[in-house]
């Protein structure tokens, strides 16, 4: 009846998880009884949970970034502890089974649930608002991805509580993930998860491809697109080019796993290598999701409080389409000790090194962006400083790993590690934070507080050497990646110094905490609330309109007349040169979507634990869903002239009652 | 041009030594005890010495920039409008392109001149000839063969200083790496493949050996000790193994590959002949390739003597 699934996979002799569990029940007890207690239910399920407005879509994606973001960072201060412990004979605390799946959750949470959680949150806000659109393309889907997403994430952290995560690694290497040596549910928990998650992103794709190629504002031209829509145009081809072939490759493995096939078994005429080619065909692309559109925030972020257009659009314009290109022939640099021949070394770590070139260049087009201008230290800047260093560095490490000779010395060691948290959290981390410091007063009306964003910037800034550095020295000891335990005493000292950077990026975490709730504590404050809806003197249409926008974002779709189209309205003056209204064609909310992610997880769990009707019946139930969505006629209205001018109005009082201050 | 371009280049290469490694002990990389390892040393330092000519002034470019334009500055000139320039554009565009171009030059040299796969030149290696030594990983551990002595270990690996060793490299669990951090070089272990690698230890010492791809449950207590000693002292040794009780044919060979964990150091007094090829074909239908003459072999015992785990 229950499949694999019997009392002996809750894991209550564990106490560490046990502890959590009481943690996160108490936790989630308090937040459902806080929502009833104010009532709050169908406001939440109608505005929220139903949704379909891109703006609050990409704030759930963000809040379950941040959510993500502290399981991750949980695993990896208990893997910084253990190796701070578990020296000269001491086991430390954490045994290989517990150990194995946390080095491996922290991966696959950090990439697939926090990382790109968040990039697609940040891609939502500011995309159809920066493009003067009033949706993404595809409401509904959008809506649907964001549950794929969300469902995927609870499913892997169910793997808590119930049974056991992969102990495989990030990427699952088989023959290790094959049921010959993971014989568990720990590996299908990781190939329901990403599969489950991959198809959420795979409809973000093209659900924003669609949206930049067709949604534009009239006069928006692809040279006057804002260079945060480009990136995520970009983005959004890589996606769409490579995500399919995480999802043959997993699959592929899932076959192995379930029906006993030999895609990369050891025996039957496997190839593991195969795995390791099409993993990485997908997993090199990925970086540069995760990346990409982190340089459009940084763009946008220092033209804007430099005062000035960026240096060099069109150059910013081609060399992020040529990281896109190059980021599909460098895949077998993550493979260079495979025993490839040296053409094919060569060929794939010259083709590395040139993908400095453009990104190299990005970074120069930043530094004259500041030259010249008048640089306002704001938490985005800030992070976009401790960005530009940080980054510099890691290409630096990432360039001497991209040459053969050298990377069959730090292969798979702790210096590989260093480099990629390097370009990971230097690049994409603080892109994202610097984003969300940006464009937080949008979404929400009011600001985040500077102080606590700044001090939230230096923790992570400082935390990240003291963590780091020690770890590239450990890769010059020799020192292999996700060992458990060790004995070598050269070692020893700069795992502790690692441990104390992780304690610091939790302080760093914690100041983001209290830098939130200061800013709602706080967010009536006149200096915090944003009434003009262009806190920053932006250059983007999302700063032309309210904060937050009405549903349908723009009461007359703007014209654009150049690149950084509202900075040139408000030199020309062209703000508020009143049109006729007309009555506005939305998307009504559905809970389409919720239900075909509450089915999907529950396809995922009975396929994980062999519960094989539940499989079915949950199946079922998606199809009937997509059914009865099809199916529905009922799935639009149109906002009335009367609300949409009583909105402007207010709008009007508003920027009145601000100039006359 | 790079025959021009190296020894200069190199010149730099102790000083970064120098003062990485004042201070620090134990990093084994930086001062390697055999030639292949010190070759992909000075690349690594090289590449660090290049790459920092343009990292250290962008940082210190950012720092300054962000300074001298603060918004507080009034006295700083303010260029609302100004975005392109195409000296500037030229230098950014040229500067990382000649750079990248000096690499490549770099990385296609050493690429094929360190290939794992190739022998090291008689300038390097001398002309004694190579010591062959087969190398399985197991579940957690290794077994290292040596056909031409008809003797086998685990967990540890004799070699005579000065002398070049030609590893072929197998797996019979998951994939491993095989690392010795002070020899340089890594190379994959993989079932039912060969890899290959040449190395040489110039100096007799202990060194460590370890798996630097996880394989599972035992990974870090997979690892071996590497004695590196003289010609007879190695002799000395190969009688000492010689002396073992124990032996290794494909009856008993399950018995020592089952998985274990921090495995001790085993000696094998004879090996069956052919176990090596033996334990690849098994996953191959009883076929291996033969890599000094590129022959197909069919081994026909290998799948009934050797109890394919399945």
């Amino acid at each position: 009846m229950l499949g694999k699934l019997t009392w002996s996979a809750i894991p209550i002799d564990v106490p560490i998880l046990v502890g959590t569990f009481v943690g996160v029940a108490i936790a989630g007890i308090a937040v459902l009884g806080l929502v009833t207690y104010y009532g709050k239910w169908g406001y939440l399920w109608r505005e929220w949970l139903t949704s379909v407005d891109h703006k609050r879509l990409g704030a759930m994606y963000i809040i379950l970034a941040v959510v993500m973001l502290f399981r991750g960072f949980a695993d990896a201060i208990m893997m910084r502890t253990q190796l701070a412990l578990a020296y000269a004979g001491n086991p430390g605390y954490l045994p290989p089974h517990h150990y194995d799946q946390i080095f491996s959750a922290h991966g696959t949470i950090m990439i697939f649930f926090m990382a790109m959680a968040f990039m697609t949150g940040l891609l939502n806000i500011a995309v159809p608002l920066q493009i003067g659109a009033r949706d993404v393309a595809f409401p509904f889907l959008n809506s649907l991805s964001f549950w794929m997403t969300a469902i995927s994430a609870i499913l892997i952290n169910v793997s808590l509580f119930v049974g056991e995560f992969s102990q495989c690694g990030w990427l699952a290497y088989p023959p290790l993930s094959e049921s010959q040596f993971s014989p568990g549910v720990g590996v299908d928990y990781y190939i329901w998860a990403v599969q489950l998650s991959g198809v959420g992103t795979l409809l973000t794709g093209v659900n924003f491809f669609t949206t930049i190629v067709k949604m534009r504002a009239p006069g928006m031209t692809w040279m006057r697109l804002p260079v945060f829509t480009w990136t995520a145009f970009v983005t959004t081809i890589l996606i769409m080019v490579s995500f399919p072939i995480l999802t043959v490759t997993l699959g592929m493995l899932g076959l192995d796993r379930y029906f006993g096939m030999h895609f990369f078994t050891n025996d039957g005429g496997g190839n593991q290598m195969l795995y390791l080619s099409m993993i990485w065909a997908w997993g090199h692309p990925e970086v540069y999701i995760l990346v990409i559109p982190a340089f459009g925030v940084f763009s946008e972020v220092v033209s804007t409080f430099s005062g000035k257009p960026l240096f060099g659009y069109k150059t910013m314009v081609y060399a992020t389409c040529s990281i896109g290109v190059l980021s599909f022939v460098v895949w077998v640099h993550h493979f260079f000790t495979m025993g490839a021949g040296a053409n094919v070394n060569t060929f794939f770590g010259i083709a590395t090194m040139i993908i400095a070139v453009p990104t190299g260049v990005k970074i120069f087009n930043w530094l004259f962006t500041m030259y010249k201008g008048r640089v306002q230290m704001h938490a985005s800047m800030w992070w976009t400083l401790g960005f530009m260093i940080t980054f510099s560095i890691g290409g630096m490490t990432g360039v001497m790993m991209a040459m053969p000779a050298a990377d069959w010395l730090v292969h798979n060691s702790l210096f590989l590690i260093a480099h990629f948290h390097n370009v990971i959290i230097g690049g994409v981390y603080f892109g994202y934070i610097a984003g969300l410091n940006y464009w937080f007063p949008k979404v929400f009306g009011f600001k985040l507080n500077e102080k606590w964003g700044i001090r939230s910037f230096w923790c992570w800034f400082v935390g990240f050497y003291l963590a780091f550095i020690p770890l590239y020295v450990l890769g010059f000891m020799g020192m292999s990646r996700r060992m458990n335990h060790y004995d070598n005493p050269d070692w020893y000292p700069w795992m502790l110094v690692a441990e104390a950077g992780a304690i610091l990026i939790m302080v760093g975490i914690a100041c983001m905490l209290v830098q939130i709730y200061v800013s709602i504590r706080d967010r009536a404050l006149p200096e915090n609330v944003d009434l003009t809806g262009d806190p920053w003197n932006g250059r983007t249409l999302e700063w032309s309109i309210s904060s937050p926008p009405p549903a349908y974002n723009f009461a007359v779709v703007p014209t654009v007349y150049g690149l950084d189209a509202f900075h040139h309205d408000k030199e020309l003056g062209r703000q508020g040169t009143h049109k006729e209204f007309e009555p506005i064609h939305m998307p009504k909310n559905t809970a389409a979507g919720v239900f075909v992610g509450a089915f999907s997880f529950l396809l995922g769990f009975g396929a994980i634990w062999y519960i094989w009707w539940l499989a079915a019946i949950s199946m079922l139930g998606i199809i009937v869903t997509v059914i009865m969505r099809s199916a529905n006629t009922d799935i639009d209205y149109y906002v009335p002239v009367s609300e949409i001018e009583h909105n402007e109005a207010e709008q009007s009082r508003r920027l009145v009652a601000q100039a006359a201050e | 041009m790079i025959t021009k371009l190296k020894p200069a280049l190199r010149g730099l290469v102790p000083l970064g030594t120098v003062l990485l490694l004042s201070g620090c002990s134990g990093l084994d990389l930086l001062d390697p005890r055999g030639p292949v390892g010190l070759e992909e040393r000075n690349v690594l330092l090289l590449e660090f010495a290049i790459m920092m000519c343009i990292v250290v002034p962008t940082i210190v470019l950012t720092i300054y920039y962000a300074w001298k334009y603060r918004a507080s500055n009034t006295s700083a000139e303010y260029l609302p409008n100004w975005s392109h320039s195409n000296k500037i554009e030229v230098a950014i565009w040229g500067i990382p392109t000649l750079i990248i171009f000096v690499l490549g030059i770099i990385s296609y040299d050493t690429t094929h001149r360190l290939d794992p796969y190739r022998p090291l030149s008689p300038a390097v290696a001398g002309t004694k000839p190579a010591l062959n030594v087969e190398v399985v990983a197991l579940d957690w551990k290794w077994m290292f063969i040596y056909p031409d002595q008809g003797i086998a270990t685990i967990n540890q690996l004799a070699i005579p200083t000065n002398t070049q060793i030609s590893f072929r490299i197998t797996s019979d669990t998951v994939m491993n790496s095989f690392f010795i951090p002070r020899l340089g070089s890594m190379i994959y272990a993989m079932a039912g493949m060969q890899t290959q690698l040449h190395l040489l230890a110039s100096q007799s010492g202990d060194y460590l050996g370890e798996s630097s791809q996880f394989s599972g449950r035992g990974f870090s207590d997979m690892k071996f000790r590497t004695l590196a000693m003289d010609d007879s002292e190695f002799n000395a040794w190969v009688d000492k193994v010689r002396a073992s009780s124990d032996t290794l044919d494909s009856n008993d060979y399950s018995k020592y590959a089952a998985p274990s964990e921090a495995a001790p150091v085993q000696y094998f007094s004879h090996v069956q002949p052919g176990l090596f090829e033996g334990i690849i074909a098994k996953y191959n239908n009883g076929m291996v390739i033969d890599k000094s003459t590129g022959k197909v072999m069919h081994m026909q015992s290998a799948m009934s003597d050797m109890q394919m785990k399945e």
